[in-house]
């Protein structure tokens, strides 16, 4: 199997599995970063969504050989202490329930608030309409993308 | 005999009472005879106490309470300690939770379903907190040498106003471990509650958003495999034959394992695994009834003709009634089978020795889980220990042990520490769905539009009494009918949340503002007038308290502004479940043509408030989830096999798709009752009768969306 070396967080990281292997089961299986969450394996839910070069992409189907050179930040990277504006936007609003699917609207809202920094309501709901959230916490998210977009 | 988990449970006990010091305090949050707090020392701490949880008070202020119900988003680990914490006058900020592990010795009910947990708890929870803080105190006042009744409590501190002395918690607490816990103590007035009834953040946020591994999924042992089964895509199958041999020379596959009617591969990862399991070819046969949606749609027809209905409750003379009656009306509903889909699939970790059994996972029921394993396996209890890991939801889906077996099982197979997965699609495939169900509503009117007889017949599937016979409004109605018909299916069903009344109060709410229009009637004064002879001339027994109806109805109509909005179509609903109070009304506004769902109010009778941020997220979460699924859930089937098996095709309800919501609650002071459930069953009533308001097209079908109202093809 081939080698991939991955830049994950700041770290290198070294992993050999078969190359159709999607990043997000390296992260959980392979590198016991756990914190990137299986919903669906289909793109459809959100909860595996991690930075990808800054971009957020759906780490369930994204295969290891496409990353490349790219820069992987996942919800254990976001932030030293925990701290990013939208970690602690999440804690201020007191947003999750189970709190399964919120690596990934966080990571959503992280790469999201990067590009726009001030956004509308209602591009708020956009940003965040790919995402599942089955507890339906979705006015407590938005509200919460909000804060956190005068906190940034 | 000492078993292993009241060993470790010992050991953790010795720990926080021998090396830290302090105060440690056993008390009982569920067993009703279980008498007053003991304070636990060398003593005692070894034999029986009948206490199921620990508060303890170390030297350094630090107070630990342990969370023994499992947590799924019901906030649960942040109410419990919110309670205690009251009565003790603790520094909110000291307060540490720890997930307990199963312990059916101490424990006697933990459980989470059924919205109960609060209501059990509440006296104890606070008996506990005062005794704690009544030892602190009289500690304080024999160290000042002052009278206990001059000194107070407060934020984790007791205080001597006369001298101006004043001690923290954790100074205290060894000297308080020294004396004897009252058998009585007196409990807060209302009024002078500080954390009761505020807005306390999720104990377990930190955790959450920094992606810890809490849930069963993040669950890793040392030496552990991974597993996946493939089981019958249709209920009501078989299997006939499996091929494994492609799939078991597949990198990573450890073994392929069929069992029962399970083929599992094993390997040591998940991505192997889900590629090994598209190579192992299994050939299914009939073994049952075979059903599809088009079958259950036909057997409801029969069945609402049964001449042999399960008859559920009888007053006064319906026959009579409705042959007097000069308007009759008479109106069907049905809604489809639901999965519950969590957002972390079903998945439990097993490790089965010679020695005993290692279970760890998301669990409702951790006890029944390993009564279960236990009689599967033939492996006395005492040996078996179960951790409970935070559910990634749960909806009812986690009441069922199915996973859990299945896990155990299999390492007893295979002699391994084994985590086994299920996949979105073995989640959404796997059953235990909330059935379909279709009702009959009947109703008679007298010439003055008084509602002189009601029948209501339930057809469900797998559902014993499809009905809630003695809720609202039974007891208003002088002769009344309520039956039920069952289907015995192979497709398997269970508990979603507010099991039956989930589509129960949809159904029920729709029906009555169709007769409050038949009576010409507004649907508000109609219930009210309900309620009213109810009253003033009840008939039989009813479950649910007047008053708290009828102040949540009134509330309700005037948080919303009932009958008070131009250019607002607005639908009402009101109902009783797990022994809350909720009345909503939605607020519909048509654009372009298109009725727009905008807005639903929400008042909740559900006593004491506990956790105000907390109520708020059940309140939203629960009207979310059922205007959600009212709108878009169904789950049919083909030949027994479920047609929607992932997020692609089974549509659940996103951002851009939900209503504005406002919601209150009614300050009574009253126990607090449950609410991780009674804030969802009036939710599609509500939408309903706002729609029909709007547009006059009564939606007496679920999903909404598959209505010919919102079929963007046809006008109206």
């Amino acid at each position: 199997m081939p080698v991939f070396n991955l830049q994950i967080n700041g770290k290198e990281y070294k992993t050999d599995v078969a190359a159709d292997t999607p990043l997000l089961w390296v992260l959980r299986d392979h590198l016991g970063l756990v914190g990137t969450k299986y919903g669906c394996g289909v793109a459809q839910c959100g909860a595996c969504t991690v930075l990808l070069d800054g971009n957020a992409v759906r780490a369930c189907t994204f295969p290891v050989s496409a990353i490349k050179t790219a820069k992987v930040i996942t919800i254990e990277g976001l932030s030293e202490n925990g701290d990013h504006p939208v970690q602690q936007a999440w804690d201020e609003v007191d947003v999750p329930q189970c709190g399964y699917c919120q690596a990934g609207q966080i990571m959503t809202a992280a790469a999201f608030l990067k590009k726009k920094p001030k956004p509308t309501m209602q591009e708020i709901d956009e940003a965040m309409h790919p995402n599942i959230c089955r507890c339906g916490a979705y006015h407590r998210i938005r509200e919460a993308v909000k804060l956190a977009s005068t906190k940034i | 005999m000492t078993t292993q988990n009241k060993t470790s449970r010992r050991e953790f006990l010795k720990i926080s009472s021998m090396t830290g010091g302090g105060l440690l305090l056993g008390f009982s949050w569920f067993s009703a005879d279980a008498g007053a707090p003991v304070i636990i020392n060398k003593t005692n701490f070894v034999g029986e106490l009948g206490f199921n949880s620990y508060l303890s008070i170390g030297t350094d202020g630090t107070i630990t309470i342990f969370s023994p119900n499992p947590e799924l988003g019901q906030n649960i680990m942040t109410s419990f300690p919110m309670i205690v914490a009251e009565e003790l006058d603790a520094d909110w900020t000291k307060v540490k939770v720890v997930q307990a592990p199963l312990d059916t010795v101490k424990f006697e009910r933990q459980v989470t379903g059924g919205s109960g947990a609060i209501p059990h708890s509440w006296k104890r929870l606070r008996t506990a907190g005062a005794t704690a803080r009544y030892l602190l105190i009289a500690a304080a006042a024999k160290r000042w040498n002052v009278d206990a009744a001059e000194c107070t409590a407060s934020n984790g501190f007791v205080l001597h106003e006369k001298s101006g002395n004043k001690l923290g918690y954790g100074e205290l607490a060894e000297e308080a471990s020294k004396l004897t816990a009252p058998t009585t103590v007196p409990l807060k007035n209302r009024k002078d509650f500080k954390i009761i009834g505020s807005a306390v953040r999720n104990v377990e946020n930190k955790n959450i958003l920094t992606g810890k591994g809490v849930f069963g999924l993040d669950f890793h042992r040392e030496g552990m495999v991974i597993a996946m089964i493939q089981r019958p895509p249709a209920f009501g199958t078989k299997i006939k034959s499996v091929d494994a041999e492609a799939a078991k020379a597949m990198p990573g596959i450890i073994d392929v394992v069929t069992f029962k009617n399970y083929v599992a591969v094993v390997g040591k990862t998940t991505w192997e695994i889900m590629k090994a399991r598209k190579a192992v070819n299994v050939e299914y046969e009939k073994d049952g009834n075979i059903e599809s949606t088009a079958d259950h749609d036909q057997l409801f027809t029969s069945l609402l003709n049964s001449d042999k209905p399960q008859q559920r409750r009888k007053d006064g003379d319906v026959d009579a009634a409705f042959k007097s009656a000069a308007k009759v009306l008479s109106s069907e509903y049905q809604c489809p089978f639901i999965p519950h889909n969590p957002m972390e699939p079903m998945n439990f970790f097993a490790d089965v020795r010679a020695d005993g059994v290692e279970l760890v996972g998301p669990t409702q029921v951790p006890a029944s889980t390993r009564t279960a394993v236990s009689k599967m396996l033939n492996i006395p209890e005492d040996k078996i220990t179960l951790n409970i890991t935070r559910l990634g939801g749960g909806f009812g889906r986690r009441l069922k042990t199915d996973f859990a077996l299945e896990a155990a099982e299999l390492s007893s197979i295979i002699k391994k520490p084994v985590k086994l997965i299920w996949s979105r699609e073995d989640d959404m495939m796997g059953g235990s769905y909330r059935p379909a169900v279709r009702y009959r509503f009947e109703a008679a009117l007298d010439a003055q539009g008084n509602l002189i007889g009601y029948k209501l017949r339930g057809v469900g599937i797998n559902l014993n009494n499809s009905t809630r016979e003695d809720n609202f409004p039974s007891g208003a109605v002088d002769n009344l009918l309520i039956d039920s018909v069952e289907h015995i299916s192979p497709i398997t069903t269970g508990p979603w949340r507010a099991p039956v009344t989930n589509f129960l109060a949809f159904a029920e709410q729709s029906f009555l503002d169709e007769v409050a229009s038949a009576a010409g009637k507004d649907p508000v004064q109609f219930r009210l007038e309900l309620l009213q002879k109810a009253r003033t001339k009840p008939v039989g027994a009813i479950k649910y308290n007047i008053d708290r109806m009828e102040t949540v109805i009134k509330t309700a109509a005037e948080k919303a502004g009932w009958g008070t909005k131009k250019g607002v179509s607005q639908g009402f609903s009101v109902y009783f479940s797990h022994a809350s109070y909720v009345a909503q009304v939605c607020d519909v506004e048509m654009k372009a043509g298109k009725p727009v769902v905008k807005k639903i109010y929400a008042v909740s009778d559900c006593g004491e408030v506990i956790n105000k941020s907390g109520a708020l997220q059940q309140v939203m979460g629960a009207i979310v989830d059922g205007y959600g699924h009212a709108m878009y859930g169904r789950l049919t089937f083909k030949d027994g096999a479920p047609v929607q098996k992932n997020f692609g095709e089974y549509r659940l309800i996103r951002m851009k798709e939900i209503p504005e919501i406002e919601a209150h609650f009614v300050d009574n002071g009253i126990d607090p009752t449950g609410l991780g459930e009674p804030a969802l069953p009036p939710t599609g009533g509500a939408v309903a009768n706002a729609l029909f308001k709007a547009t006059g097209k009564r939606l007496k079908n679920q999903p909404f969306i598959e209505e010919p109202l919102f079929k963007p093809t046809k006008a109206f």
